[in-house]
């Protein structure tokens, strides 16, 4: 026993024992990276980035716009787009229940938001994935949420951004999630057609079928630092191949390594980057940048 | 136990074990046994039958990945005529888990991309179990964008366990080259017919499948997820399996009625292996019926249609 449980009373010792990683609710947050518990508010300035190991802290669908479109003149589309269970697909739970459960804890209807807005004054439509509402997965509502803010972009030649953070397609929705890979590809296909740019924005994690139809086919992909993105998961691999990962691997750092991305982008540096980008293909002039 | 059944087919295994015995002794034995013979063979046809009424979900996987059942190899000599075998992405390799190239259907030239798992085993392993690399669905794609500027429908058939999970398949960009397909397929300007032959697994299946006209075969299986991976999700266990094949609804009755596919290709009694020919001859005469109406249409309403048809998809009522 150290001098220091000699004088810290009984209570507080037992409690910190049985939870020894445990950070008070409320004001402060421990980075799930370095474990450095962090100040909240200052947390939330630095956009939930952890401000000493630069770790990129997962944020919902919301936020993601909120930081990322000017706060002025938002507007949400295919918000009536709801999930639809057409198979009545039932495992140890109904789907049903799984989407209300889904629902009540996200505050979502499902896993995508789109809104039409401004970056820096440039119309844009930009949507982002719900990672919390099971697992960000693409079934019907996301596909087609996906497609009318793609069609909104295409009707109003403005250009689209997607945020995603998915762990594939939806497979209680079965071939009809599937099916959503090929018509947000098909819609892609056509923006690309007609020269409305698509900037594919990838954040920890992007897996199976998001990754293998929109999040692979912007006219830029990006991704944050450290993000996590591949059509295989880990441990699938591992077992196919009997082999543990190297290093990194699927990271966006081996993406860029290997040609699968453009660029990687710093949280607090996206309005930026992604301005300065749009502004070109645009021909409108260069916009000031907010992060010197 | 005959390993060329299944387990539920072991009933007619042993009718057709006996038919069998029976001829044997016929042909040393002047023994009129021929009406036995027919008897015990109304009685397996009738017998398959019954059992191919009543599969369950699970069973048709277990049809559709049978050891014997005909791949794309066994389907492009019966029913193409003069096969020009093409090869390679021009990037990086030839994967052989797809077979591409050019041939006649009833005298016209088309284009045929297949995923093939292999025979034997020593084929089984050139041909990765019918899992595709990126190389091999650029090649897949290489291959329709010639059939376009040469005015080839494109005729895919699809079976596969699902594209490869290997760094290889990663470092190479499998989710690029599978999403580009989709992409391109969506807009190519030549009608595309593609078909489910045995086991089409998710995106892997999906990257050669967008087109005008989908067929499946009878005991073909379509997942967005093998069974086994949804009961190992949901239930910790690929023992669930049946249970993840009830829910998801993997068979063409259940994705002709949600207008996933368009047409149910019926098979020979017992399954496509148990006539291969039959099966071809099936599939040949379809697939000539679709080619002959999808190049009587205007290529632009061709075109539109098939955009429609994919924006439509998870709507109540798909076009």
């Amino acid at each position: 026993m150290s001098w220091l449980d000699k004088i810290v009373p009984t209570v507080v010792r037992s409690d910190a024992k049985k939870n020894p990683s445990k950070v008070p609710e409320g004001l402060w947050k421990k980075c799930s990276k370095c474990a450095a518990v962090l100040y909240r508010p200052e947390l939330e300035k630095n956009l939930d980035v952890c401000p000493k190991c630069d770790h990129h802290m997962r944020i919902g669908a919301r936020r993601r716009l909120d930081i990322f479109l000017d706060y002025d003149g938002r507007e949400e589309l295919a918000a009536d787009v709801l999930p639809v269970d057409r198979l009545k697909f039932k495992d140890i739970k109904k789907y049903k229940d799984r989407l209300t459960t889904a629902q009540k804890s996200t505050g979502e209807k499902d896993a995508l938001v789109a809104m039409k807005g401004t970056l820096k004054g440039m119309p844009v439509v930009a949507s982002a994935f719900e990672f919390a509402f099971h697992g960000g997965s693409m079934g019907y509502a996301v596909g087609e949420r996906f497609t009318r803010a793609a069609q909104v972009a295409l009707e109003e030649r403005i250009p689209y951004v997607c945020f995603s953070a998915t762990g594939g397609a939806r497979m209680q929705e079965a071939l009809i999630s599937l099916m959503q890979m090929a018509k947000t590809s098909a819609v892609i296909e056509r923006m690309k057609q007609e020269g409305i740019p698509f900037i594919s924005f990838m954040t920890d994690p992007v897996y199976g079928g998001v990754s293998a139809s929109l999040a692979l086919l912007g006219d830029i992909n990006a991704a944050e630092p450290g993000a996590r993105a591949g059509f295989a998961g880990p441990n699938i691999i591992e077992q196919t191949i009997r082999q543990k990962l190297p290093p990194g691997f699927q990271r966006s750092e081996f993406l860029l390594e290997h040609g699968a991305i453009d660029l990687i982008v710093h949280r607090t540096e996206i309005r930026d980057r992604i301005a300065s980008i749009l502004a070109k293909f645009t021909n409108k002039p260069q916009p000031t940048l907010e992060i010197s | 136990m005959n390993l060329n059944y299944l387990d539920f087919e072991q009933p007619i295994a042993e009718l057709e074990g006996k038919i069998e015995e029976l001829q044997m002794i016929g042909s040393d034995n002047d023994l009129n046994i021929s009406e036995e013979i027919d008897r015990l063979r109304e009685k397996s046809a009738k017998k398959t039958e019954d059992i191919y009424s009543g599969l369950t979900p699970w069973q048709i996987v277990q049809v559709a990945r049978h050891p014997q059942r005909p791949y794309t190899a066994d389907y492009i000599p019966r029913i193409f005529d003069d096969w020009d075998e093409l090869h390679g992405d021009r990037h990086f390799g030839d994967d052989k888990a797809i077979i591409g190239g050019v041939a006649r259907l009833n005298g016209k030239p088309v284009m045929v991309i297949g995923e093939e798992k292999g025979r034997s085993v020593k084929d089984k392993v050139a041909r990765n179990f019918g899992m595709p690399k990126p190389e091999g669905y650029r090649k897949a794609l290489r291959l329709m964008e010639m059939a376009e500027r040469f005015k080839m429908p494109v005729l895919t058939l699809i079976d596969t366990p699902g594209a490869y999970p290997g760094i290889d398949s990663e470092e190479r960009g499998i989710s690029e080259s599978i999403a580009q397909n989709l992409a391109v397929m969506s807009r190519l300007r030549t009608p595309i017919i593609c078909t489910v032959i045995g086991e089409g697994s998710s995106g892997g299946a999906l990257a050669i499948g967008v087109g005008d006209h989908l067929n499946m075969l009878q005991y073909a299986t379509y997942f967005v997820i093998s069974p086994e991976g949804c009961a190992n999700i949901i239930w910790k266990t690929v023992e669930k399996a049946p249970l993840a094949a009830e829910a998801m609804g993997v068979t063409s009755s259940i994705l002709e009625e949600l207008g996933i596919i368009d047409e149910t290709i019926p098979e020979p009694p017992g399954g496509a292996h148990r006539d291969i020919d039959a099966m071809a001859e099936t599939l040949k005469q379809k697939l000539s019926e679709q080619v002959d109406r999808l190049q009587a249409e205007d290529l632009d309403t061709l075109l539109a249609r098939r955009y429609e048809r994919l924006m439509s998809y998870g709507n109540d009522r798909p076009l």
